[in-house]
């Protein structure tokens, strides 16, 4: 259903760099949180849980936009074992930028705690109140942040590996630059 | 034919990658263990022979209550918060013991504490935990994990030299020697302690702390007779009084003045202060806390309806991370916990 583009679109390289910040800060956030009892505290935590909902949302955007215009093709001198990984970890970045949210809203569900976003506005619960589910999202939420954290580490080092090493275009991809997709001429054709 | 290995450009890539890895180590505290973490605060709660699996680390010992609190309007003049405009708002709580043994005896722990949680039909909440102690033994969370693990240093000398440089710590001693101790949950008057801002209608601010003041007489005992009264007296008491007659406190609002102290609990605001009747606790009933609603709650005072708003004491930002890492380890260790505990039975 995607065309094969030389790039990621505008809106989808836009989305890429937006997330990027967003779930860094998120990450940090968190960490950080969890390792302070200072005023910070409570500021961390206001940030926390109206950001890891805008994550949410913008990851289904991303999602939908993923599914509508695919991705660039790899080089085609990559190996295999390379392509396996660059593809699986994409799936991974989406489950990770989908289930994070999700299992951050349901843990403070099962905990019975209110889901505030910013004053009056808040979420309704999306579990029951159980000790062993609070447990049990409590657990993957923090774990899966540490994964997550490594899983961003091997994207840039291998965001950098491209750019820097093999050159071979996958980085250029993914940069912000002003020509519209539609100049872009069609990789197929280039190839050709 | 090889090509040369770009040592150079490599040696960049791990070096974003060991910056971005230590950046994030950094901001999880594994590279200050100086820092006081909500672990380490709770850690330091515990007794020499360690937690009570299951239970809340600190003020273990507790029953349920469920009632109401009947707000008589006059609060709406200083908050918004739904729950000061005049009705009935439901309320789930908890009588304690400050002591992280749930096993206590009634009669051998000086502070006694409430905690409640109070529903307003707009979705809002207001969880408070309170104290009897009218004022707190240290000015800051830092403080307070200096004063618990001097406490659990096996040589005495830490304490008394803690307790030396903390005037405050005897100032709270000196009201524990003297205070006269109730006979009943009922009797008692809990305390906000921190200060929280009001906020109005209008958006005016204002610090504020909060007390509950007892309705019922109090009637003092001295040592000999907590003594004599059984290890569950204060649950066997409320149990008895709340299936004769609903209990019920005042909700007795405190306001500063421009210059009192509002970060710091250990200063006590001088008696002359504007106080507002905002309503009354009501306990209907009374239930044991193994299978009561009261148990899996987290009373965390820093969940608050809009028009309540932390203030500068630096306190229930603390608690609040304290009590989360608390709620966390019990919810986890719900195995642990005696679900058919022998007990007062309401």
């Amino acid at each position: 259903m995607s065309e094969r583009r030389a790039s990621f679109t505008g809106p989808q390289r836009l989305l890429h760099w937006l997330m990027a910040a967003c779930i860094l800060a998120m990450l940090f956030i968190g960490v950080g949180m969890v390792s302070t009892v200072t005023p910070k505290y409570l500021t961390l935590v206001s940030i926390h849980k109206p950001l890891g909902i805008i994550i949410l949302l913008l990851a289904l955007i991303r999602l939908a936009l993923r599914v509508r215009y695919g991705a660039p093709p790899l080089p085609a001198g990559m190996p295999e074992p390379m392509k396996l990984a660059a593809h699986l970890s994409h799936y991974a970045f989406y489950a990770f930028m989908i289930v994070m949210p999700l299992l951050g809203w349901g843990m403070l569900s099962a905990a019975a705690y209110p889901v505030v976003l910013i004053g009056s506005w808040r979420l309704p619960a999306i579990l029951p109140h159980s000790d062993r589910l609070h447990t049990w999202l409590w657990d993957a939420h923090h774990y899966l942040a540490f994964a997550f954290f490594a899983l961003i580490l091997l994207h840039v080092a291998a965001a950098l590996f491209h750019a820097l090493i093999r050159r071979d275009g996958v980085f250029e991809t993914m940069v912000p630059h002003p020509m519209p997709d539609d100049a872009v001429p069609d990789l197929e054709e280039r190839h050709v | 034919m090889a090509q040369p290995i770009p040592v150079g450009r490599l040696a960049l890539i791990a070096a974003v990658v060991g910056i971005g890895a230590a950046a994030f180590a950094y901001t999880a505290g594994w590279l200050s263990p100086h820092r006081i973490t909500p672990d380490k605060l709770v850690d330091a709660i515990a007794p020499p022979s360690g937690p009570a699996l299951g239970h809340r680390r600190n003020h273990a010992k507790g029953i349920c209550f469920t009632g109401v609190f009947e707000a008589n309007g006059a609060g709406s003049e200083i908050s918004r918060a739904r729950v000061f405009a005049r009705g009935e708002y439901p309320v789930v709580g908890r009588f304690n013991l400050a002591s992280p043994d749930p096993q206590a005896p009634d009669g051998a722990v000086p502070v006694r504490g409430i905690g409640i949680r109070i529903a307003t039909p707009d979705g809002q909440e207001w969880r408070s935990a309170m104290i009897d102690a009218p004022f707190f033994p240290v000015s800051t969370p830092q403080e307070f994990y200096g004063l618990l693990t001097a406490q659990q240093s096996a040589d005495p000398n830490v304490i008394k030299t803690f307790v030396a440089a903390h005037p405050t710590v005897a100032a709270f001693l000196g009201w524990l020697r003297g205070a006269q101790w109730t006979s009943s949950y009922a009797e008692d008057r809990f305390n906000s302690i921190n200060s929280f801002v009001f906020v109005a209608a209008s958006g005016k601010e204002q610090v504020v702390r909060w007390s509950l003041k007892p309705m019922a007489q109090p009637v003092f005992l001295s040592a000999d007779e907590r003594a004599k009264r059984g290890r569950n007296f204060l649950e066997q008491d409320i149990t008895q009084r709340v299936r004769s007659a609903p209990q019920r406190w005042s909700l007795v609002v405190t306001l500063a003045n421009p210059q009192d102290p509002t970060a710091d609990p250990t200063k006590a605001w001088p008696d002359d202060r504007r106080t507002i009747d905002a309503g009354t606790l009501v306990a209907r009933q009374i239930e044991a806390e193994p299978n009561a609603p009261c148990r899996d709650i987290n009373f965390d005072p820093t969940v608050l309806p809009n028009g309540i708003q932390t203030s500068d004491d630096p306190f229930p930002a603390a608690r609040s991370a304290a009590y989360s890492v608390s709620f966390n380890r019990r919810t986890a260790e719900a195995d642990s916990y005696p679900r058919t505990q022998s007990g007062v039975k309401p």
